[in-house]
């Protein structure tokens, strides 16, 4: 078994509000050592043994469901499950 | 015409869909559960607002996911009337029907209240009742409406007419142009963030909106009943 740790944020080019309200309140507790914030989502997986090329399973759940193309990068690790 | 009106779990605009289109234009209506797996006795979809599957994941992302989308998927295809509200606009650009997608609020807030819109185009199946320029008052009850798409995309929008409302004023959402709702090239998938169906009677809170109902029955007869 696998353990898949997937990571979407959003693009680069779009805005994250919510990233910059957190970023300015650790401003406003003196943390102005945080030149930018963004915030994102962290998916975990164990996935049983499988034939098919992990790599391009994860890509195509990726793609289908998990993140939206228009808006999202991701990118992922994959360990050995305990 | 006969719509139908989908449910998913969490949908909690499909009582009002179906209350504009029975009581207020007296046409069939029926409501559809998101297993079903045929949609070919219907004229028009109207995929509702509400927080299906609890926006687990990203708004609109489960349901996609759902059987009946695929019926969804065939009845634009095949040229039928689409209008998604709210999350029925979140779930149709999901699913690849509209281009784009619903980003959190700029101001991060959830925004219910009513606005100003802009008719930009009367020129679709889904706006004819209503004048090229009109404002009107529409409700808006949302915390993830702001419509992204790459400048391609929006040049493209701008080029084909696609954008058919916009905010008028203040825009409660940061969204692209001002954008409040769009429609596909080929001119039969509607989606927008504001609520026609919540405004369907003047003495709750105005009719503006039934003019989007009328120009589906009026376009459909044109092109289906026999003079």
């Amino acid at each position: 078994m696998k353990k898949v740790k997937i990571y979407v944020t959003l693009r680069e080019s779009i805005l994250d509000p919510q990233g910059s309200a957190v970023q300015s309140s650790l401003a406003k507790i003196g943390y102005d050592e945080v030149a930018d914030l963004r915030i994102g989502k962290y998916l975990e997986l164990t996935l049983n043994d499988t034939e098919r090329d992990i790599d391009s399973l994860i890509k195509e759940m990726c793609d289908k469901v998990l993140t939206n193309v228009v808006i999202e990068d991701y990118r992922y690790e994959i360990e050995e499950a305990n | 015409m006969k719509f139908a009106v989908l449910v998913f779990p969490g949908s909690n605009c499909d009582i009002d869909m179906y209350h504009a289109i029975k009581d207020e234009l007296g046409e069939e209506v029926e409501y559809v559960w998101h297993t079903a797996t045929d949609l070919s006795d219907f004229d028009g979809i109207l995929v509702p607002g509400g927080f299906s599957y609890g926006d687990y994941l990203r708004c609109g992302a489960m349901a996609n996911q759902s059987n009946i989308m695929a019926e969804v998927k065939k009845a634009a295809e095949a040229g039928k009337p689409v209008l998604g509200v709210c999350n029925g606009f979140q779930i149709l650009t999901e699913a690849g029907l509209l281009p784009g997608a619903l980003l959190r609020n700029k101001n991060l807030k959830f925004m219910c209240r009513t606005v100003q819109l802009k008719v930009e185009n009367n020129n679709t199946l889904f706006t004819n009742q209503y004048e090229q320029g009109q404002t009107i008052n529409i409700p808006i009850a949302h915390g993830e409406g702001n419509y992204y798409c790459d400048e391609e995309t929006l040049q493209a929008l701008k080029d084909n007419n696609q954008i058919v409302f916009t905010y008028s004023g203040e825009n409660p959402n940061g969204s692209l142009a001002d954008i409040a709702g769009i429609i596909n090239e080929r001119g039969n998938v509607l989606g927008m963030m504001p609520h026609p169906e919540r405004a369907v009677d003047a003495l709750v809170g105005g009719a503006d909106g039934l003019a989007v109902f009328k120009s589906i029955v009026k376009q459909w007869r044109e092109n289906h009943v026999n003079n």
